[in-house]
């Protein structure tokens, strides 16, 4: 067994290289030896490839090398994470990308699989099944993990075309194409966590979509009426209409659903039904055994089921009494099942059920009992804030957190281990206050993959990982439903000693921020980069951190510092991107990639005149001559006669439009319009990293302006304006600001937000990593505030109006030498001079 | 010592290149001083006349890598690149190419 580390008491998921080999639970580790000699049996058959059947796989595979696994699944596809389904319906990914396991894991870890198989009988005491065709597996244990069945209430019409239950990839593609292509008005029956994720995904397609709840209130599981109550208006505000205590009779057809009919007679249109009112566990096959269940297959604390030799896991279990629609006791369970089926003991005492709302836009968290004997609430309606602790006999029991989820780690835990408390309202406020960073080791950060913070802290300090990215893919932390991700990034920062505690220096040899730099210069009114280096000993070092201040300087006096070329990287020194072999990249601006046929032959006669390389059209919608020689550049920019792109530098990149209004069919907004107007008015912009822009005139987002810096997209009746996306390195759905009625408002709050970013974004920081670091309320708050955001805008007209197109300095370069290097013959050695002065190097080299 | 350039051929805080003696080689004018490196950084040869200067160092355009401008070893990974004496005599910067003493020697 290879070594790994062991991560701290309470942990309950082990960080460990191999992800094949896990750490025993140290309570455990007297009996359950390493290697398991008192094993029983060779060969298991998992019925069931959910999460759970792949769950119990790999906790089999953890603990033996050698017990033959097999997986028969009822579905086509290899295991795959059903949870980020809802992130499916709204980004219309390839459901390809949920899979949990790459195909080649099967085989590396010798684990059969067969897929689109389902077990009709099978027969313990023989230890034989029975697949669909007839044939026959054999098997020493058999482990039930066949999950459940979407609920779809014996209404009529509920088979008609155009109602869709929302478990699988087929239903999520079913619903997505639905909501895009032209449905009208789309209903979900079900207020719960899944139906409003389900409303999310369809009103992001630009779909017009309504709620029918039974109830007064919604999640009515998980929230209290306080929290409801300002649940309802937060998904108002994401064009999601909600209609109450309607009972649904029957669904209108005849050959397609055309609307609901409700008890009381009204009624409401709808072309898309989604139904969402709760699970069925699948019990077909247990039944089917003689094995006893009641609402799930009947388990005890071993996940044992009344007949030996047969396990059950997951959504199909029940165990005291309780059944879990939730992804994180399915690890526990998985675990438990797999070391009392290697015969070893362990058990499994039940789980705090804890759920988020996944739906971008609404901070939503809650775990355990939300009706305490004692009930701490601290609420702001205004905000739409509500957090709530309740406790029983003095621990607590559970918790709400709506609106401001912060410190919702160190709750959820306390709400797992029922801690003892005396003050509630203070365990709130600490909370509010408190970063994972505060958080215990054995606080649990991951649900979907029960990943505890210790484990995320000795993935980096034991296990050599320097980044988030790195400590996700060991210990699949994030790798689920992905709601911990700025957890575990936090988490992450400050084990390997970046991030949060330690702030981020911009000049690491003096240990100084980016804030106390940008005080020194606006307060002493430095106006070089020279200025600030003479008085902070900032970028004389190691010169890391000149491009840096070269930014703050500019930023600070809005274009109207005093420029020193030498502080830039050479790209901002000759207006061209440098190529691995020393050349240089020459993208002129095309405003919302759109060009005019003289331009273009302009740039062709450039490519032969010049004898360009290559010509590329980019990603970013334009043009690319590559391999241009240094020399060459203020020529070509002469015959171009177009701006420079700034596809070289920190700056204002391009502004990705789709055709929109003036020429598809599914155009609801002007893209092309609004993306040249947002690219002229920020053109020339430096900005702390590169900003990459997009406008679609429609959901479509044929431009993807959603995995943008800066996105608007048209949705029906204005525009959505988007920031913080990604599509690089990483990939990150942006942010909605604010989705505003007009064109003008939405240019407005895209232009609000560039400001914003240019003033306090750390340099070399993407959207995507400076909104989660300052928390996109905080970001709203201010870029939507209405003084603030007038005053934002008004300083970067200042800026703007300083701003001179780079390219101009063809004919008024800084020096006679900015693009050439000294072997032209215009040089003559002078007469013979004075004695030799020794400049350089001084002795030691230093001063 | 080969005559390189006038001193205000290289702008204050920059390198250029210059061929002397079929050598390529980047001269710098660094804040207090010149210098003069082998023009290719060891690495995969990144023009280091390109590179972000400071007091003492150079760092490679491509992908970064540090050297001390007087010794021309690296500060961090990598090989050291050959470095040259510098003389200012008027407004002539003349270097003292190395790899020639070495030829000559
Ligand atoms: C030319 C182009 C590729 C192409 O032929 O299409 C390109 C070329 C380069 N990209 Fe890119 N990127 C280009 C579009 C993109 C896009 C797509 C887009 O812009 O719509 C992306 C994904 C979006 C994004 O920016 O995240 C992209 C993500 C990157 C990244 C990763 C950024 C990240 O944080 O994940 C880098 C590396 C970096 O920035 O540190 C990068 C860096 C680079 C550099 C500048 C590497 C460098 O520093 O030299 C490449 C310069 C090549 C050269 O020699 O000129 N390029 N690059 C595209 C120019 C677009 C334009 O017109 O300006
Ligand atoms: C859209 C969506 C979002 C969700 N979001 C969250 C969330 O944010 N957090 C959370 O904790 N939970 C969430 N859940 C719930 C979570 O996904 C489930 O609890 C979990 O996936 C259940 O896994 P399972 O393996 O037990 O069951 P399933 O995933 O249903 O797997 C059962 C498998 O067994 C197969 N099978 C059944 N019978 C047989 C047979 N006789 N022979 C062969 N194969 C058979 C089925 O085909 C199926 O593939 C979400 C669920 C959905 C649908
Ligand atoms: S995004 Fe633009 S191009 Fe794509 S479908 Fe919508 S309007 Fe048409
Ligand atoms: S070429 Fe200089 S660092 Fe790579």
């Amino acid at each position: 067994m290879p070594s790994i580390a062991a991560p701290p008491p309470g942990c309950t998921r082990p960080f460990t290289r191999r992800p094949f080999i896990t750490w025993k639970h140290p309570q455990h580790r007297e009996e359950i030896p390493t290697r398991d000699d008192r094993r029983m049996s060779d060969s298991v058959v998992i019925v069931g490839g959910g999460i759970a059947g792949q769950a119990v796989c790999e906790a089999l595979r953890d603990r033996d090398p050698d017990i033959e696994i097999t997986i028969v699944c009822g579905e086509t596809s290899p295991p795959y994470d059903r949870v980020r389904l809802s992130e499916i319906l709204v980004s219309g990914e390839d459901p390809q990308t949920l899979q949990l396991r790459p195909g080649e894991w099967y085989a590396d870890n010798d684990v059969e699989l067969l897929l689109g198989r389902w077990v009709l009988a099978a027969d313990p005491v023989a230890g034989r099944l029975t697949l669909d065709g007839g044939d026959e597996l054999a098997f020493d244990a058999l482990v039930l993990a066949t999950g459940s069945q979407p609920l779809m209430p014996p209404i009529a019409g509920i088979d008609l075309p155009g109602v869709h239950p929302f478990r699988g990839p087929e239903d999520c593609e079913a619903i997505r194409s639905a909501a895009v292509g032209g449905a009208k008005h789309a209903a979900v029956i079900g207020g719960g966590l899944l139906g409003l994720e389900a409303a999310r995904g369809i009103a992001a397609q630009g779909c017009a979509v309504t709620v029918i709840h039974l109830l007064d209130r919604l999640m009515e599981r998980q929230l209290d009426a306080g929290a409801a109550a300002l649940l309802a208006p937060a998904l108002a505000g994401l064009d999601i209409a909600i209609q109450f205590e309607r009972n649904t009779q029957w669904i209108i057809g005849p050959e397609h659903a055309t609307g609901l009919r409700f008890q009381g007679g009204d009624e409401l249109a709808a072309d898309l039904v989604v139904v969402s009112v709760g699970i069925r566990p699948e019990l077909k096959l247990a039944r089917e055994m003689g094995v006893e269940c009641e609402r799930g297959i009947v388990v005890d604390d071993a996940m044992r089921t009344s007949i030996p030799g047969v396990w059950a896991v997951g959504e199909c279990a029940q165990h005291r009494g309780l059944v879990y629609g939730l992804v994180a006791p399915i690890h526990d369970q998985a675990r438990v099942a797999a070391t009392t089926l290697t015969g070893d003991d362990a058990a499994y005492l039940g789980s705090v059920p804890s759920a988020k709302l996944k739906v971008a836009g609404i901070d939503l968290v809650c775990a355990g009992d939300f009706a305490g004997e004692y009930e701490a609430v601290v609420t702001d309606a205004a905000a739409g804030i509500y957090r709530k602790l309740a406790t029983r006999h003095g621990r607590v029991v559970g918790t709400i957190l709506l609106g401001n989820t912060r410190g919702s780690e160190a709750l959820v835990a306390a709400v797992r281990s029922g801690e003892p408390i005396d003050d509630p309202l203070q365990a709130l406020a600490d909370a509010s206050l408190a970063g994972p960073a505060d958080l215990p080791d054995t606080a649990q950060i991951c649900d979907c993959n029960g990943v505890c913070k210790g484990a995320l802290v000795a993935a980096v300090t034991v296990g050599g990982c320097s980044t988030p990215r790195e400590v996700m893919a060991v210990t699949r932390a994030g790798t689920g439903c992905g709601s911990c991700r700025p957890a575990v990034i936090e988490i992450v920062g400050v084990a390997t000693g970046g991030l949060s505690d330690e702030p981020t220096y911009l000049c690491p040899c003096r240990k100084q921020t980016r804030e106390q730099l940008a005080g020194r210069i606006r307060d002493d009114g430095f106006q070089s980069v020279s200025d600030v280096a003479a008085a902070c000993g900032t970028g004389r070092q190691c010169g890391v951190c000149k491009p840096a201040l070269a930014y703050l300087v500019s930023e600070v006096n809005a274009n109207r510092h005093h420029e020193e070329r030498d502080a830039r990287f050479i790209n901002d020194r000759v207006h061209a991107n440098i190529q691995k072999d020393g050349t240089f990249s020459v993208v002129p601006r095309m405003y919302g990639g759109v060009c005019t046929p003289d331009e273009l032959r302009r740039i062709a006669d450039v490519a032969d005149k010049y004898e360009v390389p290559l010509v590329k059209v980019t990603g970013g919608q334009r043009l690319d001559l590559l391999g241009v020689r240094k020399q060459d550049l203020p020529e070509i920019w002469r015959d171009l006669g177009m701006p420079s792109g700034h596809a070289y530098a920190k700056a204002v990149r391009t502004v990705k439009t789709c055709v929109g209004t003036d020429f598809c069919r599914f155009g609801l907004g002007d893209a092309i319009g609004l993306g040249i107007e947002m690219e002229k008015l920020w053109e020339g912009l430096h900005t702390p990293h590169k900003v990459k822009s997009g406008v679609s005139g429609c959901p479509r987002n044929c431009a993807e302006a959603t995995v943008k810096d800066i996105g608007c997209v048209a949705v029906e009746g204005g525009w959505q304006v988007r920031a913080g996306g990604a599509a690089g390195g990483n990939v990150r759905e942006a942010d909605i600001l604010a989705t505003v009625d007009t064109r003008a408002e939405a240019l407005r709050v895209a232009t609000t937000f560039l400001q914003y970013y240019r003033e306090n974004a750390d340099y070399k920081e993407r959207t995507y990593d400076f909104i989660p670091r300052v928390g996109l309320e905080h970001v709203k708050e201010i870029v939507l505030g209405e003084q603030s955001g007038a005053a934002l805008r008004e300083r970067l007209r200042i800026a703007k109006a300083a701003v001179k197109d780079p390219w101009l300095e063809r004919d008024d370069p800084y020096h006679p030498r900015q693009f050439s290097d000294l072997d032209t013959p215009d040089i003559d050695p002078p007469g013979p001079g004075g004695e030799p002065a020794l400049v350089g190097p001084p002795a030691g080299g230093e001063r | 010592m080969t005559f390189a350039c006038h001193v205000d051929d290289v702008p204050l805080g920059e390198g250029r290149v210059v061929t002397l003696g079929g050598h390529r080689i980047a001269v710098f004018r660094a804040a207090g001083g010149w210098y003069a490196l082998d023009a290719a950084c060891p690495h995969m040869g990144g023009p280091l006349a390109d590179g972000i200067v400071c007091d003492r160092a150079v760092i490679c355009p491509l992908h970064d890598r540090r050297y001390d401008l007087s010794t021309g070893q690296p500060l961090g990974a990598g090989d050291p690149v050959l470095a040259h004496g510098v003389q200012v005599r008027g407004d002539g910067v003349f270097v003292e190419v190395a790899a020639l003493v070495r030829v000559a020697a």
